[in-house]
């Protein structure tokens, strides 16, 4: 590979775990959000639905600005974080990560949403006059069934994370090493003109995406097959 | 067999009507629950099985309360003797065959599941099944499996809501014996929820006629059937159903004669080996009657009976003649003249003409 300094290396292994972080953190937290939305006749479903597909319409800068407020060491965020002794979460991975949670939840939800929605209740029902109880029918019937949710899931979460850019910029500072991703060292370069960098990692960004998305496409594809 | 009757009293109140029944059901044999759709028969499934709560509600079954208004108590689906065969497949599509049989059995925390899985599997004839994908299978083959992996769990009560419903005639048919014979086997109560006048004749022993939400009908079948204050409407009209056995046949004739306790019936032959228990349904419109022995008849059927009742029918010329022939009861329907022509009163002695039977396998 020509021409890559080894801090464009580090910018990439950083995107990659976060990426992937984001993804497995993310896969644990919207599948019982999706289950909620999916099956709950509350009259909170609405504004709880509302909420979780705000990242999609919002600005990242206006994402990333809140984030910023409440991670400094006056807001909210920052206040806990200080008084656990952790400092505040503004430029560092873990901040980031937590910024790239919420930015891309609903890419995370609403597949999975869709999922069990798919799934519906009668397997639910059967497998309760089955002996089996609510949790264990979730493990073993919803769970299984709503596979092509979770791997549609993944693939865009992943993507969205790769491919965010307002939020990392306002919540991480561009640190080499610390919050600095692909996204941003490419923006890095064209800045300074670099455009022969920017070309390699913009190239890269894309076969990279493309390889991810076929792969995980032929691995199973990513419907949700609609049961009678 | 449990002891004591199946008790199902409760109250739901629906969008267009409300359920509300109180039922003492004895506990073996199938109870076919009847009557158009939107009278309050998967509602009444889905409250024994726990799947909805109801008011008022107390539900014991083979001396198990499962429901008690009264004392609050409530037991969860998962925790109820039941098995459960949906109108619609309802396999998981995630495991095979096996798979699905072993799900309820592993969650039955009962001994001898190797029998028990066995026995379901040799009674609904899905042994070379096994291996293969849900959606592999036929429609009819989906609903075999399903009800032997509700009845591999040994329930106290199985509930079947339409399970034949979803599919064609010819798949019906192919089902339809394996029931017969689960009833004859399993030993397993059955509530099976249907409006098909075919899978009331050939399977019910027990009969509840649902309308509105309401019972208005309840005990053995050919009890309900045969009674003529209320008369039930199965299918094309109201009829009497007895229950026989197949005595001889008559090649020459193509003819087999069927005994029942109130006498036999000669039927069109359709290879039924002597020996075999059937049921015959013979509908009101093809009895008619005489007071005379009649001779020189073409009419082959003839059985002696005494009147029983007489009742209102659907038209004002018509009446509904109760009949009884033996300890078995028939229907007749002539019209309001000739029952006062032949002066037709209760206890007159009179002979059954039946044009036409079905006969039942």
């Amino acid at each position: 590979m020509p021409n890559l300094d080894p801090e464009t290396w580090q910018a990439i292994w950083l995107t990659l775990q976060l990426a992937g972080l984001t993804t497995a953190v993310l896969l644990v937290i919207a599948t019982p959000i999706a289950w909620w939305l999916a099956r709950s006749p509350s009259r909170w479903r609405g504004p709880v639905e509302a909420l979780v597909a705000l990242p999609l319409v919002l600005p990242p800068t206006v994402l990333g600005f809140y984030l910023l407020v409440s991670f400094g060491p006056h807001g909210p965020l920052g206040k806990l974080t200080s008084a656990l002794g952790l400092g505040t979460l503004a430029f560092t991975f873990t901040g980031l990560l937590i910024g790239s949670i919420i930015y891309s939840l609903p890419f995370a939800v609403q597949p999975l949403q869709r999922a069990f929605e798919a799934v519906g209740t009668r397997p639910m029902e059967v497998a309760s006059t089955l002996g089996a109880r609510p949790f264990d029918a979730f493990v073993s019937v919803a769970l299984p069934l709503a596979r092509p949710g979770f791997i549609t899931a993944a693939i865009l979460s992943f993507a969205h994370t790769v491919g965010e850019f307002g939020v990392v910029l306002m919540i991480g500072g561009n640190i080499p090493g610390r919050t600095r991703v692909v996204s941003t060292e490419i923006y890095g370069y064209v800045e300074a003109m670099q455009y022969a960098q920017a070309h390699w990692l913009a190239a890269g960004m894309v076969m990279f995406s493309f390889v991810v998305l076929l792969g995980l496409t032929l691995l199973d594809r990513p419907t949700v097959r609609i049961l009678p | 067999m449990s002891a004591s009757p199946t008790h199902i009293r409760l109250t739901l109140p629906r969008a267009s009507f409300t359920l509300a029944v109180d039922l003492l059901l004895p506990p073996g044999g199938i109870t076919v629950l009847f009557g158009a759709s939107g009278s309050g028969k998967t509602s009444l499934l889905r409250c024994v099985a726990g799947l909805e709560r109801a008011r008022d509600t107390f539900i014991r079954v083979a001396d198990q309360v499962w429901d008690d208004a009264a004392t609050g108590r409530f037991v969860p689906p998962w925790q109820r003797s039941v098995g459960y065969v949906f109108q619609e497949a309802s396999l998981f599509e995630h495991l095979d065959v096996a798979g699905n049989l072993r799900f309820g059995l592993r969650r039955s925390g009962t001994g001898d599941t190797t029998a028990a899985l066995h026995s379901a599997i040799q009674l609904l004839g899905i042994e070379t099944l096994l291996r293969r994908r849900v959606d592999e299978l036929s429609g009819g083959e989906r609903q075999r499996v399903a009800i032997a992996r509700a009845i591999a769990r040994r329930p106290s009560l199985l509930l079947l809501d339409e399970p034949l419903a979803s599919l064609d005639q010819k798949r019906r048919a192919e089902i339809l014996p394996w029931l017969g014979q689960l009833r004859d086997e399993s030993l397993i109560p059955m509530l099976y929820v249907t409006h098909s006048a075919d899978e009331l004749a050939r399977l019910a022993d027990t009969l509840v006629v649902l309308d509105g939400g309401r019972a208005t009908a309840c005990g053995p079948v050919a009890d309900v059937l045969s009674q003529t204050d209320a008369p039930v409407v199965v299918g094309e009209d109201a009829g009497a159903l007895l229950m026989g056995r197949v005595a001889a046949r008559d090649l020459t004739w193509h003819l087999v004669r069927v005994d029942f306790a109130g006498g036999s019936l000669w039927l069109r032959d359709t290879g039924l080996a002597p020996g075999r228990d059937v049921r015959i349904r013979v509908l009101a419109r093809d009895v008619s009657l005489t007071t005379v022995e009649p001779r020189q008849t073409s009419i082959q059927n003839l059985l002696p009976c005494t009147v029983s009742t007489l009742s209102h029918d659907t038209h004002p010329s018509q009446v509904l003649v109760g009949l009884q022939c033996g300890p078995c009861r028939l229907l007749a329907r002539i019209t309001r003249r000739a029952a006062a022509e032949l002066e037709l009163q209760p206890g007159l002695p009179a002979w059954a003409q039946v044009k036409a039977a079905a006969l039942i396998e």
